[in-house]
């Protein structure tokens, strides 16, 4: 890879950016060659996006160079820099799913004939994108119902129709499962053959060391390391993303006590996701869930909180059948979810912290029903302390880190002293400073007798921090290991049965 | 009687006092109040200030509901018809079937009540969007509306009844203006105060939060829509009283006014954000306006083109403000 006569894609010399009087981005060097993919790498807020959105033309730099294959290069706009051959995938996918395959490959640059739109070449060509993939749908197929993997693809394809020479990509992995992460990898590495070179942002260190040939660690908008390749110890990529060394990422965990809190028995999806599934968590416990995705973990625990329907078996909470027919019943016996997308389902993004904070807790914030904003804010303040969340109770939670959003929903629900604290994809996009805070609180929980579920698809944080994981395939338990038992292998085997 | 504690009082005083993010529209009315002041020689007198209160009596508490609706991210376009509905039930019952007052006053909200029950049945239980079941409440309540006469008009209630709007007490409040008040101040202490009011606002944020946070979205979002319903039909009883007479072709399009003032007064059309205060304000201005514009003999026609301008005025300084802050 490191071949010097292979000229750079793309390089940036001293590239600055402020906005108003502050600079996010102090003088960065990078240089991308054909074939090579480079793991950009950095907590939120290090300057990752600021860097893709000079590239791919969104934003403008302050200062410095780029050239693009030996020319200079300065795209006023994403066009400009799409016309080059920059292809920016975004962690959201910007997909309209109500449009075919082709439609969305080509939206905005339809192939015409004779001035009406050519469908026929266009779902030829999209078709031929989509089989350089590796992905065999119709082009004629609507986006919506395709899984995210699926539309990740059309997005990358998307982008190999406009000739892209680059391609970055952001996080693309957030919502992948281990099975459709491997298929992307096959596709990246394929793409290096053909000598397109990939700027790779993720917060998954494991997924880096596999797919990356150099690492570029950013803080504070500044490259503060590179490594020529990706073969350094995860320690020390953390150490150089956070600027600290790291005693360790997962703390102790705590044995959990005899005494069952909670058994679901025989429990089955009314939507048909998951069926029969028993178990039973001890108190003080922390209960991992692992599973491809679409093996109905989410499903499965959405149904213990009441949030989805059930239409057969039983939760039992100290051996009393309670299972939920609404979020209130299972809120009001002390069973409480921190849901997977925090920002759709667990925060009223555009509300302040203390009233989210009121709004899990009504009861508490009023007397008799009556809600003062004095005991709301105090309330909210009590809890932002004990949880050292980054923010004040009257801002907005959008204004906050994803960690600290998460945090957020997390404290909202300790004020009620639950029995059973569930939490589905804990640290999804959150950075690795904030991560470790969330395992803190997680085993802390435990120590103090409540029993945790944990679901995750990042298979490390799983057997991190459980006692015993149970790995689910195709909405049925596939088996329950104990933690001296539970490591990558056994868990995939079960999870591939 | 919210706090037992002498700061705690204190503090609830002030929040009750609150714009809460209606500074803008009360600017706006203010400089509306100045200007009519200097432009026009009866504007700023203590009658004429009654008059306005008068005028906006229908109005005001129809927005109050519509209000609570829009705060839910909903919208109810029923409002007028359910209103014409409740005035006919009311002469019906008072008039042509001779009972008390009082029984036909309970018919006329008990008929308004059940109209909004079926919407919001029809919104969270058939999952019917909140604009097309009000669309179609606003025919059916229409259409039940005019055939209690075949179309015609009831006139005969009892004297004291048209008095009540008539009749200045302590010599500035007639009964419906009071009414109006009293609904101002329980719906700004429910929203403000109320374990109920504050859901609203979590359920107008993203009711799947509301919903994992324990809050019965489906039985509040239903309420909301019955209590839109029971203030219209208020609206139309104070309009019988002020009217001396029912006709099943009031209220057209007083759903249009009753948006435009919550609209004006802040709340957001998708939900969440606003209150009643900013409603009130919302209704001073529409009110104040067309006053004003009576004064100074400006035809019905441009009125409603100012009108419509204010509105795109109000909700364009809002998002304004919202990208200056940003």
């Amino acid at each position: 890879m490191m071949d010097d006569t292979s000229l750079p894609i793309l390089s940036l010399r001293n590239i600055r950016k402020s906005f108003g009087p502050i600079e996010v981005l102090h003088g960065i060097d990078l240089d991308v060659r054909p074939g090579e993919v480079v793991a950009l790498l950095g907590e939120n807020g290090a300057g990752k996006s600021t860097v893709s959105n000079i590239v791919s033309g969104t934003i403008l730099p302050s200062s410095g160079e780029m050239t693009w294959q030996g020319a200079p290069f300065a795209p006023a706009n994403p066009r400009e820099a799409i016309d080059a051959g920059v292809g920016m995938i975004h962690q959201e996918l910007l997909l309209l799913p109500h449009l075919s395959i082709a439609e969305n490959v080509f939206v905005g640059r339809y192939p015409k004939k004779a001035g009406v739109v050519d469908r026929k070449t266009m779902e030829e060509r999209a078709h031929a994108g989509l089989q350089r993939l590796g992905l065999d749908v119709s082009p004629r197929r609507l986006v919506q119902g395709l899984s995210t993997a699926n539309q990740q693809l059309i997005e990358i394809a998307k982008a190999l129709t406009l000739n892209a020479r680059l391609l970055i990509l952001d996080e693309p992995t957030a919502a992948l499962g281990g099975d459709e992460t491997t298929k992307l990898f096959e596709q990246i590495e394929r793409l290096k053959q053909d000598g397109v070179g990939i700027v790779y942002i993720s917060h998954r260190l494991e997924e880096i060391k596999q797919i990356a040939d150099r690492i570029v660690v950013m803080r504070d908008g500044e490259k503060v390391q590179e490594f020529d390749s990706a073969d350094v110890p995860v320690r020390t990529i953390v150490e150089a993303m956070v600027g600290r060394s790291l005693d360790r990422m997962f703390p102790d965990i705590p044995t959990p006590q005899n005494e069952t809190v909670l058994e679901v028995r025989e429990l089955s999806s009314a939507l048909g996701s998951f069926s029969e599934v028993s178990f039973s968590v001890a108190k003080g416990e922390i209960f991992g869930i692992a599973g491809l995705v679409g093996a109905g973990r989410t499903e499965l625990v959405r149904a213990i909180t009441g949030v989805d329907p059930i239409s057969g078996g039983q939760v039992l909470l100290d051996g009393r059948d309670i299972s939920p027919r609404k979020p209130w019943d299972a809120i009001r016996n002390g069973i409480v979810l921190v849901p997977e997308d925090r920002k759709q389902q667990g925060l009223v993004l555009s509300h302040s912290i203390a009233e989210n904070f009121a709004y899990a807790n009504m009861n508490q914030v009023a007397t008799r029903g009556w809600v003062t904003k004095s005991k709301t804010r105090e309330f909210a303040e009590r809890g932002i302390e004990t949880f050292g969340v980054k923010g004040q109770s009257h801002q907005n939670a959008d204004e906050m880190s994803g960690g600290n959003q998460q945090k957020t929903v997390i404290a909202k629900w300790l004020a009620r002293n639950p029995r059973v604290v569930v939490l589905d994809e804990p640290t999804r996009g959150i950075d690795v400073g904030a991560r470790s805070s969330i395992y803190d609180i997680i085993v802390g929980l435990a120590r103090e007798g409540v029993s945790v579920i944990v679901v995750s698809s990042d298979l490390e944080e799983v057997l991190g921090v459980s006692n015993r994981v149970m790995v689910m395939a195709q909405g049925k338990r596939a088996g329950i290991l104990n933690r001296e038992d539970a490591n990558d292998v056994s868990v995939m085997e079960l999870a591939t049965m | 009687m919210m706090s037992s504690s002498e700061s705690g009082r204190k503090s609830t005083l002030s929040d009750f006092f609150s714009l809460s993010g209606a500074t803008g529209p009360l600017i706006g009315l203010l400089l509306l109040c100045a200007f009519l002041s200097f432009a026009t020689d009866s504007f700023l007198s203590f009658r004429n200030f009654l008059n306005i209160a008068d005028q906006i009596t229908v109005l005001g508490i129809m927005a109050v509901g519509m209000t609570f609706v829009i705060l839910i991210g909903g919208i109810d376009l029923s409002v007028g018809s359910i209103l014409a509905l409740s005035m006919m039930v009311l002469g019906y019952l008072n008039v042509e079937a001779g009972m008390p007052m009082s029984v036909a006053i309970t018919g006329a909200l008990l008929a308004s009540a059940v109209a909004g029950a079926v919407s919001g049945l029809l919104i969270t239980e058939f999952k019917v969007p909140a604009f097309i079941a009000t669309l179609a409440m606003m025919s059916i309540a229409r259409g039940l509306a005019n055939m209690i006469t075949n179309g015609s008009q009831i006139i005969g209630f009892p004297t004291w009844f048209n008095m009540g709007a008539i009749i200045r007490n302590f010599g500035f409040l007639t009964m419906t203006v009071a009414v109006m008040l009293v609904v101002f101040v329980v719906a700004i202490l429910f929203l403000r105060f109320r374990e109920e009011g504050r859901s609203l606002y979590a359920i107008g944020g993203n009711p799947e939060v509301a919903r994992l946070a324990g809050i019965n979205v489906r039985l509040t979002t239903v309420m909301v829509y019955v209590v839109c319903a029971l203030l219209s039909g208020l609206a139309g009883i104070l309009l019988a009283a002020r009217l001396d007479s029912v006709q099943p072709s009031s209220g057209v399009a007083y759903e249009l006014d009753a948006i435009a003032a919550v609209v004006i007064g802040g709340t957001s059309l998708s939900g969440g954000t606003g209150g009643v205060v900013g409603t009130i304000i919302g209704v001073l201005i529409i009110g104040v306006l067309r006053n004003g514009l009576n004064l100074l003999s400006v035809s019905p026609f441009l009125q409603a083109v100012i009108i419509g301008l204010v509105i795109v005025l109000a909700v364009a300084a809002e998002t304004f403000k919202h990208r200056g802050a940003r």
